[in-house]
């Protein structure tokens, strides 16, 4: 017998997830999204992810390593999700440079200035497309057919508007879901597919929806974020269009069309950005997709998924304190 | 079915009890036994006896001292050596009465016979006075004297009561035992039970993991009115009085409250046993059934023991060594058990189980930055945020620690247990805890 033995407090069994489990877990549930890009976009796809993520983690190897002179934990997972997230978010044919810049504000700025993983505010994959899309705009809204001339990288690729650019510059007639007009109509199984241009990840509602089944099953996430941003969305934008088919886009539209897949399922559950309690996480998702709702028909710009969970993220703090868990033995009464 | 649990919270760790199928064999009586005067909560027992004294198996040698308290009996015959401190799994050296053994003769007030009495002649006083002279603790492992559970303070009432067999603590299969083994003895003693706390109802919750236990008592439980043997879906704390008697009534006892504000009175599935063997056949409670396993064993065992002997002498029993990549020896269970330096610890009669873990899995994994899964929060079966308690006890914000419920805490460790980032929660919780307490002590005194 070793002579060193542990006394220490209970409890002494330990369960087997880790940190790395959980975010490898959700570098897993993000490949069905991966190669529907692949397929849709072809080489460009793939540079864009691999020089997201080498940007991301490279990032984060340097200051931890050589700024902060810490451990370096790059492998723990996070950095690569934060690296996959932000590649979703931008066309195929972004500039390299402009990837390394998003990377830099998205792990530099937004996390590691924070203190590093679990201390971030506002989701770092976020914060880079935010910063991108204002500084870039040109590049992060000009989106290459799908299926154009994919595996030769130096073609110049054709570019088109999304399903949602469409709707903003144009209306709902724009969208060619109302007989009128001799638009090419938008067809839901192509949007729910993948079949449509937009940013790398976010094209298959289909694809998230396996990564994000895939995620429940696998007990990273719990429904009620994804549920709620989607319930929220589709209602807020329901009753609009039940007021008036011809100027607002249908609920099944706003659901399919854009980032709201992506962010309800990998972005708005973003466990360090998001709330504690399942009443928080409510809370969070259902104002959540109010706002995308809002910026979308509302606002300037066609997208509002990522701000939406972005201005959600600064409200966390004061969610968590109002929205506590209902404790045992609390608010019962028995003569 | 759908098995009746808790709704809040829980986990399910790996069962790992390999010692269900062994029946409990006796262990050898040693040679000398050091039986400590506080194995109970509350105060310790006085000792009444001095070293050269002549004792028998059933002895009085400590005697209860303050309503919470409880008798303690020698548990061999021979000579009284000396009263000193002894180590316990406590870690703390208690005042206890070391007896060189000298055969094994019994009080002759006590019933050594196999044959099951089954007529309750005491009425309910007499019961609760026989429960406390036998020196009856809750064998469940906090070993609360048990005859206090049935003096009810003026105007309240029980209507059920409520029997621990769950057993939901990984690894220990002692009362799965004693529920295979003793099923009628353990039937008699609810029942006693029953008249002592005047309630008509008894629930004995089973979990899921025990069939065999559950369909024997079930059968059996046919010639007993008023008792219910309720199979629950597996989930540990389980075996946590407030999460049982949710569990099995949906009543929810009110923050910082007792069963008996309730209507329940709760005691293991172990103590009917020993109320039984109390008031059916005048025997002490001066041994009882323990569990000695760990993946490194052989084989383990389930064995009666009798208390104050070293909890080595099971492994002499086995015929097996301390397995060489042993890293902690646990006294009870690897959820809440205490973690002891040796095995020449006497047992007492709160002990339920020695568990032997290799190194690999005693160790700590490195503790990671809090990633806010919350985890912690949705397996906390209190309601409480495991999270935010420790960082405000770690900050030392204890008006804070006690506006978030920290007393509420049940130390059932499945905050630790669930955590990916391998943080300590529950060892910041403690200590968030034992200083609220300590505040509101002082508040109460001033």
């Amino acid at each position: 017998m070793s002579n060193k033995l542990i006394v220490s407090l209970s409890p002494h069994e330990k369960g087997d997830l880790s940190v790395e489990k959980v975010m490898w877990g959700v570098v897993i549930a993000l490949m069905p999204s991966f190669a529907i890009s692949v397929y849709t976009f072809g080489f460009d796809a793939i540079k864009v992810v691999l020089l997201s993520v080498i940007f991301c983690m490279g990032v984060e190897f340097i200051i931890q390593k050589f700024m902060l002179k810490s451990d370096v934990t790059v492998f723990d997972g996070s950095a690569v999700i934060t690296g996959l997230l932000l590649a979703f978010n931008v066309p195929s044919n972004i500039p390299w440079w402009q990837l390394l810049a998003g990377a830099v504000v998205a792990i530099g700025i937004s996390k590691m200035a924070f203190g590093g993983l679990g201390k971030n505010p506002f989701n770092p994959a976020l914060v880079g497309r935010a910063f991108m899309l204002a500084s870039f705009p040109v590049e992060m809204t000009t989106w290459p057919v799908p299926f154009s001339n994919i595996w030769s990288p130096a073609a110049d690729a054709v570019t088109a508007a999304t399903p949602l650019g469409r709707l903003a510059e144009g209306g709902v007639k724009a969208l060619g879901t109302m007989t009128d007009p001799p638009v090419q109509a938008i067809d839901y199984m192509d949007l729910f597919i993948g079949k449509i241009g937009g940013s790398l990840g976010e094209i298959s509602a289909a694809a998230i929806l396996i990564g994000g089944i895939y995620m429940l099953f696998k007990k990273i996430i719990t429904w009620h974020i994804p549920v709620f941003y989607l319930l929220s969305l589709a209602g807020f934008s329901g009753v609009l269009w039940l007021i008036d088919p011809t100027k607002y886009a249908d609920p099944v539209f706003h659901l399919l069309a854009g980032g709201a897949m992506l962010g309800a399922w990998f972005m708005a559950t973003d466990m360090v950005t998001s709330p504690m309690s399942v009443k928080g996480q409510i809370i969070f998702a259902v104002f959540g997709g109010l706002l995308c709702g809002a910026i979308r028909i509302f606002g300037s710009y066609p997208e509002g998924c990522s701000y939406s969970i972005l201005i959600m993220n600064a409200f966390v703090p004061l969610i968590d304190k109002y929205s506590k868990p209902k404790r045992f033995g609390k608010e019962v009464n028995y003569g | 079915m759908k098995l009746k649990t808790f709704k809040m919270g829980g986990v399910h760790p790996p069962e790992n009890k390999k010692t269900a199928d062994i029946a409990v064999v006796n262990v050898d009586i040693p040679k000398k036994v050091s039986v400590t005067l506080s194995q109970h909560l509350g105060v310790p027992a006085a000792p009444v006896v001095e070293k050269g004294a002549k004792v028998k198996v059933g002895t009085l040698i400590g005697e209860a001292k303050g309503f919470i308290s409880a008798n303690i009996h020698s548990p061999v015959s021979g000579t009284v050596f000396k009263v000193d401190g002894v180590t316990d799994a406590t870690g703390y050296r208690k005042d206890s009465v070391i007896i060189n053994v000298e055969g094994d003769e019994w009080e002759e007030k006590i019933d050594r016979s196999e044959e099951l009495v089954k007529d309750i002649k005491l009425s309910p006083e007499e019961i609760i006075q026989r429960i406390k002279d036998c020196g009856i603790v809750g064998m469940g492992g906090a070993a609360f004297p048990t005859h206090v559970k049935y003096m009810f303070p003026e105007g309240k009432t029980a209507d059920t009561l409520v029997v621990n067999g769950v057993e939901c603590e990984p690894y220990l299969t002692s009362d799965h035992r004693v529920m295979l083994e003793h099923p009628d003895e353990i039937l008699v003693g609810v029942s006693i039970m029953m008249k002592a706390g005047k309630v008509d109802k008894a629930m004995i919750g089973v979990e899921s993991n025990k069939p065999d236990a559950i369909e024997l008592l079930t059968k059996k439980a046919k010639d007993y009115p008023g008792v219910e043997i309720v199979p629950l879906k597996v989930q540990y704390p389980q075996g946590a009085e407030k999460q049982l008697i949710k569990a099995l009534l949906n009543r929810e006892i009110p923050s910082g409250k007792l069963p008996l504000d309730v209507g329940c009175i709760v005691n293991n599935i172990g103590t009917a046993l020993a109320i039984y063997e109390a008031v059916q056949k005048n025997k002490p409670l001066i041994e009882r059934v323990i569990t000695l396993t760990g993946k490194g064993l052989k084989k383990g065992g389930n064995f009666l023991v009798r208390i104050g002997t070293p909890a080595k002498s099971m492994l002499d029993k086995l015929g097996e060594e301390i397995p060489g990549d042993t890293g902690k020896l646990i006294s009870g269970g690897p959820m809440m058990g205490k973690a002891v330096n040796n095995l020449d610890i006497p047992v007492t009669k709160g002990t339920s189980g020695i568990v032997l873990m290799s190194e690999n899995e005693a160790s700590r994994n490195k503790i990671q930055n809090c990633i806010r899964c919350s985890k912690c929060v949705s397996v906390c079966p209190m309601g409480l945020e495991p999270y935010l308690l420790e960082k405000l006890a770690e900050k030392d914000m204890f008006d804070e620690c006690e506006a978030e419920g920290i007393v509420d805490c049940i130390e059932c460790g499945s905050c630790s247990y669930t955590c990916p980032s391998s943080r300590q929660l529950l060892d910041h919780i403690r200590y968030g805890k034992q200083n609220v307490m300590r505040i509101m002590r002082e508040r109460r005194q001033q």
